[in-house]
Parts: C-alpha cells; sequence; structure tokens
C-alpha cells in the first residue's frame, strides 16, 4: 500500500449507485410545487458521491489504515494525554437510553440521564476540589473563554470594571491568550525564570489594580510543578484578581494536589484527556468548568439541581452569564468520562497519577545522555527535551519527530512550548507499559546516533509512510479546500 | 498492595526497576516539590471502582431510566432531530485508528483523517453552495456565535442583528459571546412566523455588522432569503444563515441567495441526538472570506514526488499561531463526528439526500393536514420543512406527559420561549415516522385543540 493514492469518494462516483435504505413512502405524496414557491426548490441537487455500501466500507477502511490511533501505537504527545480509550465507554455511550434522548424532553423522562450528569459533577467537584461545576463547555478552549467570562462577571458585578487584563506564562498554551481575547481581555505575558517557572518577581511586576486573572496550567506545559503556587496565588488574590486553572495536566496531579486547594477560583478540565474521551481525531471534547462558591451565581444556565429524589434542569439564574452552548454540553463524551471515572474509583485514579509520572521520569532520565535537558529536576507527567545538540549536527527537532514515524510511533510535540529552543515534549501515560517505553527509548536512542553517523537518514525521514512530507507552503498559497469535477 | 487494573500495565518489579533508574526510593519523593500545605491528603472521597461486568450492569440500568427516541416515537424536534442513520455510520466510526487519533498534526500518518475531513468540507460546499468549509465546529449554535465574530471583525462594525426565529439556545449562546466582545446584538420580531421585513429595513444601517436568519426557521418556515439579502447587503452588513443542512437537500442553497457565511449543525447526518452533544457544527463562506473562517481548515498539497496529499493549512488564522491576536479560540472541534455526518452523506449521496429532504416535507405536510383536519389551528402555516406549529388547549408539558405514557415523546412547549405561543406545540416529523404513528399521535391528542 506505499505511495498508492487513496482516491476521493467523489472519484469513486458513479451516477446511479446508492448507498441508503430509507423507509417507505408510506402517504400520499403531494407535487412540490404546491407546498413550495418555485424559486425555493433547489435545481441542482448537491452532488454527493454515488457509492454502493460496500464502496463506502472499503472507502473508509483504507483511510483508517493511513492513520495512526492510539490502539497503533505508542502516542507520546506531551499536554495531549494520549491514553488508553478504554473499550467500555464507547459501550456505554451507544447504550440507546444515553445516545437517543432527546435533550427538551420532559426532566421526567430524563431522570437518568440528569442523575449521571449530577453525579459527574460531585465526582469532578471532589478531584479539583471546586464547590460547583458545570458541564455545559464542550472543550477546554470553551472551557477556558467560559471561566474567564465567569471572572468577569464577578469582577463586573463588583463593580471593578477596570480589570481587563489576562496574565499568562510565556509556556501557556496558545488557547490560554486567544480565550482571553475572545472573553474581551488583553493578554499581558509574565515570564519563566531559568528553571522553567513563573518569574515570581516578573508576576509582582505585572500584576495590579487591572488584573483580572492570571491563568495558569500546574505542572505547568514543561512537565514542572510551580512550587511557588502558593506565593503567586497570594500575589493575585492581595492585588483583587482571580486564578484560573487550565486541566490540561490534571493527569499528574490526581489525588496529590487539587487545584482548589492551590487557591484556584475557576478550573477547566479536559474530559477527553484525563478523562479517556476519545480524542476523535481532534474531537469532540468536553471541558468543564469548576468555580469556588463566589463565582456560583454566575455559572452558564441551566445548572443541575437534586430536588429530594428527582433532578431537575434550573433555569432561574439572574447573575448567569447565559449560555455557552446549545443544550448540556457534550453529554456523550460524559457520559465516556463518568465510565472511566467509576472503573477507576478514587484508589485508581491515585494509581494513574503515579504511573505516569514513574514513567515520565523513568524516560527523561534514560533520555538525558543523549538529548539535552533543560531542566533537570523531577518533573510531573511529562518532560522537555531540547534538540540543540542535534541541530548544531544539521538535524532539526522536526527530523527527529519525522524519523520517529519510520519507527511506527507517533511523534512528541515539538516546538512547544515556545520558551524551549528545538522543544521536544514527551508525555507517556501511566496506560503504557515499560516494554514500549523502552522500545521508544531505543528508537531515541539510534536517531540520536543517526544524527551523529548518518544525518541524512533523519533529515530525510520519513521512508517508509504512505506520503512523504508535504508541501504545506503550497498548500496555504494556492489552498486548494475542497474537490472540484 | 498494588493497585491492580486492567488499564494499568506497571507491575511492582517494573516500579522497583523504574524507580532505581530515576534514583529516588519512593514514588513520594517525584512529588516533593508540591508544597506540604497544599498536597491533598488521603483519598478521594468518591464511588469506589466497579469491576467491568457491574459497572454495565449498574449504568444499563440508569440508561432505562430514560424515554428514549427508539423505544418511544418522537415528534420532537426543535434543533435536534431523531432521522434515520445507516448502520454503515457506527461501523465506520467505531475504527479505533479514527476515534483515538488525535488531531493530524502529522500529515503522513494522519492521511485517513485528513482526506476524510477534506471530504467533508466537499460535502457542506455541495449542500450549502458556498466556496469553502473548515472542518466542523462545537454545534450550530457556536457556529453562529462565531460567524458574529468574524462578521464583526471583518466589517469594523459592532452591530448585529438577529431574526427572533432563530433557535432560542442560539441566540442566547451569540449573545454570551457578544458580551465578550463588546457587540450589540439587536433582535429583529417576526410576523406571520417568518422574519418582518419592515422591522429589518428601520434597524438596518451602516453600523450593521450581520444578519443572521435560520432557513428553515425555528418554527419550521422557509424563510425568504431573497428578499432579505437585498436588504442586508444594501447595507453591506454580511448575510449570515443558519440552516439544517438536511433541508438543503430540498430546498434552494443560501449560498445561491449570496449569503456571506452559511452555519449550521449536522447531526442530521448520521449522529445521535445524545442528550444534546456531542453533534457537529459546520462553517461555510465565500472565497472572499477564506482567511478569516474559524478553526481547522484541511488542503490539498504535493508531497516532494509529486503524490497528492492532504494537510492542516491556513494555520495563521489559528489560536496556536496567533495566540492573543487570534479572532477565534477553537481548538478541539468535533471531528468524529464530521467523519459520521461523511460516511452518511456519502451513504445517501446525491440521490438519498434529495429523497430523504423531500420525505421529510412529503410527511410532515401529511401530518399537518391530518391535525387540520382534527379540527386543529395550524398557526404561522406557509412554505415550510418537517415541522409546524399546533394550538392546543391546555399546557404542552400535561400533553406530553400523557402521551409519553401511550410511547410517544411530544412535541417541543413554545410557550418556554415565546410568551405569546403559550400552548402551542412545534412538532417535527422526519422520514422516521410512518404513516401509523402520524395517524395515532393526532388520534391521541384530538381532545387538545384549542
Amino acid at each position: 500500500m506505499l505511495n498508492q493514492n487513496q482516491p476521493l469518494i467523489f472519484e469513486n462516483s458513479t451516477p446511479g449507485r446508492i448507498g441508503y435504505s430509507l423507509p417507505e413512502m408510506d402517504i400520499d405524496t403531494v407535487e412540490l410545487s404546491e407546498l413550495l414557491p418555485d424559486e425555493y426548490i433547489r435545481e441542482n441537487t448537491p452532488d454527493l458521491p454515488e457509492v454502493s455500501e460496500l464502496d463506502i466500507m472499503r472507502h473508509y477502511t483504507a483511510l483508517s489504515k493511513r492513520n495512526h490511533g492510539l490502539d497503533s501505537g505508542f502516542y507520546p504527545l506531551g499536554s495531549c494525554t494520549m491514553k488508553y480509550n478504554p473499550k467500555i465507554n464507547e459501550n456505554v455511550a451507544r447504550f440507546s437510553g444515553f445516545a437517543h434522548i432527546h435533550p427538551l424532553q420532559e426532566a421526567s423522562s430524563v431522570q437518568g440521564a440528569l442523575e449521571l450528569m449530577y453525579d459527574l459533577q460531585q465526582h469532578l467537584k471532589e478531584i479539583t476540589g471546586m464547590d460547583e461545576v458545570t458541564l455545559q463547555p464542550a472543550a477546554g478552549a470553551h472551557g477556558e473563554w467560559t471561566g474567564l467570562m465567569l471572572i468577569r462577571a464577578y469582577h463586573e458585578s463588583n463593580g471593578d470594571s477596570n480589570r481587563t487584563k489576562v496574565i499568562v506564562p510565556d509556556s501557556a498554551h496558545g488557547t490560554n491568550p486567544a480565550s482571553a481575547t475572545v472573553a474581551g481581555f488583553e493578554t499581558v505575558t509574565v515570564k519563566s525564570n531559568e528553571n522553567g517557572l513563573v518569574d515570581i518577581e516578573d508576576l509582582k511586576r505585572v500584576v495590579g489594580p487591572d488584573t483580572a486573572a492570571l491563568m495558569l496550567t500546574n505542572p505547568n506545559t514543561l512537565g514542572l510543578f510551580e512550587e511557588n503556587i502558593v506565593e503567586m496565588a497570594e500575589i493575585v488574590h492581595n492585588a483583587g484578581g482571580k486564578l484560573y486553572y487550565d486541566g490540561a495536566n490534571l493527569n499528574a496531579v490526581l489525588s496529590k494536589a487539587r487545584p482548589g486547594d492551590m487557591g484556584f477560583d475557576v478550573v477547566h478540565l479536559n474530559l477527553h484527556k484525563t478523562f479517556t474521551g476519545p480524542h476523535g481525531g481532534g474531537g469532540p471534547g468536553s471541558g468543564p468548568v469548576g468555580v469556588k462558591v463566589d463565582l456560583i451565581p454566575y455559572l452558564p444556565k441551566p445548572v443541575i439541581q437534586k430536588d429530594g429524589d428527582e433532578f431537575v434542569l434550573n433555569y432561574n439564574r439572574p447573575y448567569s452569564i447565559g449560555r455557552v452552548k446549545p443544550f448540556y454540553g457534550n453529554f456523550g463524551i460524559n457520559v465516556r468520562a463518568y465510565t472511566y471515572i467509576r472503573s477507576m474509583g478514587p484508589d485508581g485514579l491515585k494509581a494513574v497519577t503515579e504511573n505516569a509520572v514513574i514513567n515520565a521520569n523513568y524516560m527523561m532520565r534514560r533520555l538525558a545522555d543523549y538529548y539535552d535537558l533543560p531542566f533537570d529536576r523531577h518533573c510531573k507527567h511529562e518532560f522537555v527535551l531540547s534538540g540543540r545538540k542535534q541541530k548544531k549536527l544539521g538535524v532539526r527537532t522536526l527530523d527527529i519527530a519525522k524519523r520517529l514515524l519510520d519507527f511506527g510511533y507517533h511523534p512528541p510535540t515539538i516546538y512547544f512550548p515556545l520558551n524551549v529552543e528545538e522543544c521536544i515534549m514527551i508525555e507517556p501515560t501511566e496506560t503504557e507499559s515499560k516494554e514500549t517505553l523502552d522500545s521508544f527509548i531505543n528508537a531515541m536512542i539510534q536517531i540520536a546516533k543517526e544524527a551523529e553517523e548518518t544525518p541524512e537518514l533523519v533529515q530525510e525521514a520519513p521512508h517508509t509512510t504512505v506520503i512523504g512530507r508535504l508541501d504545506e507552503t503550497l498548500a496555504a498559497r494556492k489552498p486548494i479546500l475542497r474537490f472540484k469535477k | 498492595m498494588r493497585m491492580k487494573h486492567r488499564y494499568l500495565p506497571m507491575t511492582e518489579e517494573d516500579k522497583r526497576e523504574m524507580l532505581t533508574q530515576i534514583g529516588v526510593e519512593s514514588v513520594e519523593e517525584l512529588f516533593s516539590d508540591i508544597p506540604k500545605s497544599v498536597r491533598f491528603k488521603g483519598e478521594y472521597q468518591i464511588k469506589p471502582a466497579k469491576s467491568e461486568s457491574a459497572l454495565l450492569k449498574e449504568l444499563t440500568k440508569l440508561a432505562q431510566k430514560n424515554a428514549d427516541a427508539k423505544a418511544n416515537v418522537s415528534f420532537l424536534g426543535a434543533g435536534v432531530y431523531d432521522h434515520y442513520s445507516p448502520v454503515i455510520v457506527d461501523h465506520v466510526l467505531s475504527r479505533s485508528e479514527f476515534y483515538t487519533a488525535y488531531t493530524p498534526y502529522q500529515p503522513e500518518i494522519s492521511q485517513g483523517e485528513l482526506q476524510a475531513i477534506f471530504e467533508f468540507q466537499t460535502m457542506i460546499c455541495e449542500l450549502t453552495g458556498m466556496d469553502v468549509a473548515n472542518s466542523s465546529m462545537y454545534d450550530g449554535a457556536t457556529a453562529l456565535a462565531e460567524a458574529g465574530m468574524l462578521s464583526a471583525g471583518s466589517t469594523k462594525r459592532k452591530k448585529i442583528i438577529v431574526s427572533s426565529t432563530t433557535h432560542p439556545e442560539a441566540k442566547e449562546v451569540v449573545r454570551t459571546y457578544a458580551k465578550g466582545q463588546n457587540l450589540e446584538i439587536i433582535e429583529i420580531p417576526y410576523k406571520d412566523g417568518i422574519t418582518d421585513l419592515e422591522a429589518l429595513k428601520e434597524q438596518m444601517n451602516s453600523d450593521v455588522a450581520a444578519v443572521m436568519i435560520q432557513y428553515p426557521n425555528f418554527f419550521g418556515r422557509v424563510e425568504p432569503l431573497k428578499e432579505l439579502e437585498e436588504i442586508i447587503h444594501e447595507h453591506k452588513a454580511l448575510f449570515v444563515v443558519s440552516s439544517n443542512p438536511l433541508a438543503l437537500g430540498a430546498l434552494t442553497p443560501p449560498g445561491n441567495f449570496k449569503a456571506d457565511i452559511v452555519v449550521g449543525d449536522a447531526q442530521v447526518f448520521g449522529i445521535p441526538m445524545a442528550f444534546g452533544g456531542p453533534h457537529c457544527g459546520y462553517f461555510a463562506v465565500t472565497s472572499k472570506l477564506m482567511r478569516k473562517v474559524p478553526g481547522r481548515l484541511v488542503g490539498q498539497t504535493v508531497d516532494e514526488n509529486g503524490q497528492r496529499g492532504f494537510v492542516l493549512t491556513l494555520q495563521a488564522r489559528e489560536q496556536h499561531i496567533r495566540r492573543d491576536k487570534a479572532t477565534s479560540n477553537i481548538c478541539s472541534n468535533q471531528a468524529l463526528n464530521a467523519l459520521a455526518a461523511s460516511v452518511a452523506m456519502t451513504a445517501l449521496g446525491k440521490q438519498g439526500v434529495k429523497e430523504m429532504a423531500i420525505a421529510n416535507i412529503q410527511k410532515a405536510h401529511y401530518a399537518k393536514r391530518k391535525f387540520e383536519n382534527a379540527g386543529f389551528e395550524v398557526i404561522f402555516a406557509g412554505p415550510s420543512f418537517n415541522e409546524f406549529i399546533i394550538k392546543c388547549n391546555q399546557e404542552i408539558s400535561t400533553i406530553n406527559h400523557t402521551l409519553l405514557n401511550h410511547g410517544i415523546i411530544g412535541g417541543y412547549d413554545l410557550g418556554r420561549d415565546f410568551n405569546e405561543l403559550k400552548n402551542h406545540m412545534l412538532l417535527a416529523v422526519t422520514e422516521l415516522r410512518t404513516k401509523e404513528e402520524i395517524d395515532q399521535l393526532v388520534a391521541e391528542m384530538e381532545d387538545y385543540h384549542a
């Protein structure tokens, strides 16, 4: 199958072929022209493919073979928590009573769904140490924006409308500043120090009466725990700002430290990371937001409440920021996350973090002899290496990533965070065995040797994939974004 | 005692070896950088773990507490629909190469996903009559909100007009986003079930960035896009249409009426209702607005050997590059659901999408006539897709309660959103409803006409 083009489904289309089986038309029909004005009756039928059912299965099976998933092999993509996606989650999400219920049914007819959501919220409250949780946000970035809108509403209702700035570390995810902008804030960057942690002096410098919030990932994107978190919280709180926790790295601290106890006022979680909702090739995710008590009034509506034995949706929330999404969030993903939490229990979640952190430290130590280790201290669930040693030999981090494809691995995150040169960010997760880690380490060591002995082998990689390196400049300069006959 | 779990492969021996390699005595040392004052002590007070079979049993029971649309007959729509979903959709979706993959940032090993999205973009363009479609948004409502932000950014204007015939929850989402951007939202009333054109004309001026119209609208009616377009473009505002893409199998697409942005939700194509999500927003624009589209775009290119391939492209628009200069913060989208929609659209194909759309119009029309014959007043009657409104003589929730006892999930209570529409029920009749089911609904409801 190497170097074989997979035709587009449109290129396999043959007029007259069908792949569907619609219900019988068991009523008397009327001429369409009697029901719709002429100019609203479509003339040209959309040119969708005309293929048989087997054609479709062959097409998508062929495409799936050209795709690397977590089940295909190791996927140490830093900051993305590519852990195993349990299959029971998929089964449960497909139960008819979860998959085929309508969000606008009478609440009495969906008590099971509301109970699950309520119980998931209870679990997430305990896990994060927050006072209340909303499941409405659809993904991490959506949760960030929701959380910032809550902070904005809080400040505004205190008459504090001059708090226009959100502080973000230079190592933050790109979504942090973007979410701040969409929520109407200006972003201020706080520098990291030589240890990879937020520079406290710089934080003191940028914080002030215009500070709405500090957004922080802890451990940060370098995989390092911000050990000055208590002091940082104090600085921000003393200035009247709120502390926002980006939950992307929660897998590092389950049962070890809760955002709520660290002083955070708002938290978002990525249920598709820590809590195994599958990544789906880029979504759907789920990004619940947890808050401390003083922010509860502003939560998106409706909120789920327990009234005796009954679960109800409360829309009477005068201070709510409003809706951030129709209905109640990505319920299907929330079902998966709930199933996962119930499969693990408290001691299971504790072991998740311990094993994830052991795996990351083990890999870091074994690779430190071959790659530059910018921050030599215990990491949490992930760590960063720098490819600057290899760069001097003419081998870029991008080349190393592409060479890993030849070994059957998905490469780590590269060139992020931005404050590390030629960055390689590795997150093994707890679901990988030592044997898998060792094989990957050996591949990385071999590539380091190749960089010295046969650099062109790395520079020209990948050699075994269905397609070579693609011309991204061409794609952007002359965009072709759809098929045309 | 070691925690044994099927998802955790680390043995005691592994752990010993690894800790030795790391150079620590115990796992606790790895957490010594967490200040004592914030260390969590003890265990989470959450439910204990359950075995696979016990958990399945418990959750099966929980799911059974819900009245689902497969065990019952549903006439509830209002933005989420019970449609024919080809069984192959779930077979494709269950291929773990798709659902366990991350965003296709490494194109050499993600050609399958990238090509599938490229095909999705093409199909959305075909349905909407637009030039460019992105790889998906969270849902139709947030896509509409993002269309508002795009419009404000692109026209440098601060007012957004929304027709009151737009989905009430979508309007709320638009308002929340608008607050973040300090945009003013003006709602235009409806007249006879469609956007009041005269009221729109009165509000139009050079401060208006965009006008948002739902087609078919929340009441099921076909909006007069032709007349709307003239009013909107006269003031150089952007014409934003939120559209049920299935309806576009039979209705003239918004692109033909010179819409600038078309958004909506592809839930109608192979995506289960799932209590409201995850669904699949889509976002389509004219080529003029191509570089302002939020979210991910897949483009075609070639590799070093000239072979065709696909990559994420025009990423300079996106949050991970632009950071605080980005106009949208979307990162994760609904890729897997876009795949589901693609498979369903492929299965339906050119003929099926038209046939299915027309079946909705015909069956809804049949039901409408049936209700009229039973003495019901059908309000806002006129060209419509698969929904219509009947006037009842009592609380809709009371009626729905009775209907559910007969295995029927009744329509939407419009009194929830419109004071003037108390005791009015919005009914959806899709291609799945049989004559027998429709007749039964009318029979069960015969005492409720006003």
